[in-house]
């Protein structure tokens, strides 16, 4: 199987889509002839076109309603922010005109769109550019949040996304595009609303998505040394949950983390939390733990940042408590 | 003619009784009147195709029987009835009508001035000779979203006629109290788009400036920004006194006086194109047609509880 990296799988994604569908279509700021500002978008003006691989000026607003009007009219607008911090400008033609429009019409206004680009934190990118919005959108009912931490989940998600027919909200991790793994060639799509258990382990489940599923694995081959075996679960989509998974995880291991790079109140895991309380009250040897980012906008310098993420050494002490360990 | 007077006597009678139902109770929420702005709706829609698309804002229960909703559909939706275009889960702001491209009753002010420019792209995506027509107030002019949006029609040259009712008030802030230059059309200059001032108040007027407009926007996608100067007789909603801390008594009478109902009305009979029995007649048919309109409403069902969770997403 090919290896690609997570930015070239999306692409791939992208392209395939755009052969198969005429009316999918790629608009945002630096995504044709500057071939998107991560090379997400490479070669695509190229193959496809201005009237398809459409520049748009600095305007998150106007672009985003624009790609929701044209997605009401039946077109299948994927809408590139350059990163998600900067369509907090968009944000209401996100939730007052993509997530409600289907709604509000009674049924009659389809909204077949994906808004799509990178989240979370890099390095010293400081407070306005290093946020993960997946909470944010997830509490919005006629949304639907992904979130993928591998290259496959990435086409496989971003192809599901353009062809699901809701609007889609779908972050990327910034810090993910390098990354490299095994990408099916061709015609690959992977079901929204679907966790994948990452590794298998039967003492504790470590609940994650996006970039926090890396660090959750590297969490539990440290954990292995110890003799634990921990459960990686990625959620891969937020919204909708897929509780069974989460629930069906917990029930075999009787113990749970939940991590993401997001700030903690009424976070991911504050949701993973309420779920797995309801569903899996009497299969619980101890209390959920969170490692969430800490509670504060981000911080420039790099010792400060380095504390307000999620790490590898919080993820296994949350592990060790929940084990009653240490 | 007769039908531009009749569509202009509907909106004003409709609009009388969604008042008095609204006073009844049996219409909730906030509820924008359209009475005294008649001839903007009215005279946009006799210049547009049908496969024309229109998109409106709040105030836009005149748009929606103007474009050729029945009485009975936006009413039962006023009544939040599951006959109303929107099955009643749209409201007085949300009207929608897919199969006459009514896309909406939008409730932010200028937020859907975006989505109207981009059913402009996806008209000129797909190679058609339609337009799309959006309507606004004269408050969203100051606001990113109506900036944004007409760069990039004009930028890209996508067929939107931009039509600002300027009924000088948004909510209880007059224009002058809330914009550097309350020139709307000269706005466009920033964006060379055309433009053109329009008088309101003569349905004439407004259907020969859209006319002209649509015809740049079917030729070659050009967009066009009108600014229609009307005026509102009523509050801004319901809870809003026709006349007090914003304006006044005399500046509502002498804006009555330029009643566009009436002076089409007079235009028509002077013209000897409309006599007193053919208006009679025509009152007594619209005045059936509403009164159907509101009986349909209140007979009509309640949604079913099972449309509370219907349309969040649509079904793969």
């Amino acid at each position: 199987m090919p290896v690609l990296t997570y930015r070239d799988a999306l692409n791939q994604a992208l392209r395939e889509e755009m052969r198969r569908d005429d009316r999918v279509f790629l608009m945002g700021e630096e995504v044709g002839v500057y071939q998107g500002a991560y090379k997400v978008s490479r070669g695509l003006l190229e193959e496809f076109g201005p009237t398809r691989v459409v520049d748009t000026p600095i305007t998150e607003l106007g672009f985003a309603g624009i790609g929701a009007g044209a997605a009401m009219t039946g077109l299948i607008p994927v809408i590139e922010f350059m990163t998600w911090n900067f369509a907090l400008l968009a944000i209401d033609q996100i939730v007052n005109s993509a997530a409600k429009m289907l709604y509000m019409s009674g049924g009659q206004v389809p909204m077949p769109i994906v808004f799509r680009g990178p989240g979370g934190a890099a390095l010293q990118l400081a407070a306005q550019h290093s946020q993960s919005f997946e909470a944010f959108y997830a509490n919005i009912p006629g949304l639907k949040v992904i979130a993928p931490g591998t290259p496959a989940d990435a086409k496989g998600l971003l192809k599901s996304a353009i062809r699901d027919g809701n609007p889609v909200v779908f972050i990327e991790g910034e810090m993910l595009y390098n990354t490299k793994g095994e990408v099916p060639e061709g015609e690959y799509v992977v079901p929204i609303g679907k966790a994948d258990v990452k590794r298998e382990g039967g003492d504790v489940t470590i609940v994650s998505h996006a970039k926090s599923v890396a660090l959750a694995l590297k969490a539990a081959d440290e954990l292995a040394r110890d003799g634990v075996n921990a459960e990686v679960v990625d959620l891969r989509t937020i919204r909708p949950l897929d509780v069974p998974a989460i629930a069906d995880s917990v029930r075999k291991t009787h113990r749970c983390v939940v991590v993401e790079e997001s700030w903690p109140f009424a976070g991911v895991g504050a949701q993973v939390v309420d779920d797995v309380q309801r569903e899996a009250f009497d299969d619980l040897d101890a209390p959920v733990l969170r490692v969430s980012g800490a509670d504060v906008p981000m911080p420039y310098n790099k010792h400060l940042e380095k504390l307000a993420k999620p790490d590898v050494a919080k993820v296994v002490a949350a592990c060790r408590k929940v084990m009653y360990l240490d | 003619m007769r039908r531009l007077l009749r569509d202009m006597l509907l909106i004003r009678r409709f609009e009388e009784r969604a008042g008095e139902q609204y006073a009844l109770g049996k219409i909730g929420g906030f509820c924008h009147l359209y009475i005294g702005q008649e001839a903007v709706a009215v005279g946009t829609m006799a210049a547009l195709r049908p496969d024309d698309y229109v998109m409106a804002s709040y105030r836009e229960h005149g748009q929606a029987l103007a474009r050729g909703m029945t009485a009975r559909a936006v009413m039962a939706e006023l009544f939040g009835k599951v006959t109303g275009c929107s099955r009643g889960k749209g409201g007085s702001m949300h009207l929608f009508d897919v199969e006459r491209r009514f896309l909406g009753g939008h409730g932010i002010v200028g937020g859907h001035i975006p989505l109207a420019t981009g059913v402009a792209f996806a008209i000129k995506y797909r190679g058609g000779d339609q337009v799309s027509v959006c309507f606004f107030g004269e408050a969203a002019v100051n606001n990113g979203a109506f900036h944004e949006s007409l760069n990039m029609a004009a930028l890209w040259k996508v067929p939107c006629i931009y039509i600002c009712e300027n009924n000088r008030y948004g909510m209880g802030t007059a224009l002058e109290r809330a914009a550097a230059v309350y020139d709307v059309a000269a706005r466009s200059c920033s964006y060379d788009m055309p433009s053109e001032t329009v008088d309101g108040m003569d349905v004439i007027s407004v259907r020969d400036a859209v006319r002209r407009a649509g015809e740049r926007a079917r030729h070659d996608g050009t967009p066009t920004l009108l600014e229609v100067r009307t005026y509102r007789f009523m509050g801004h909603s319901m809870s809003d006194p026709i006349h007090g801390h914003y304006r006044t008594k005399d500046e509502v009478e002498q804006q009555k006086a330029r009643d566009p109902l009436v002076t089409f009305r007079k235009e028509l009979d002077q013209a000897g194109m409309l006599d007193e029995e053919a208006w009679q007649a025509l009152e007594a048919e619209v005045a059936d047609e509403v009164e159907d309109a509101v009986r349909f409403a209140d007979e009509s069902a309640e949604p079913d509880p099972s449309e509370l969770t219907a349309h969040v997403y649509r079904d793969a």
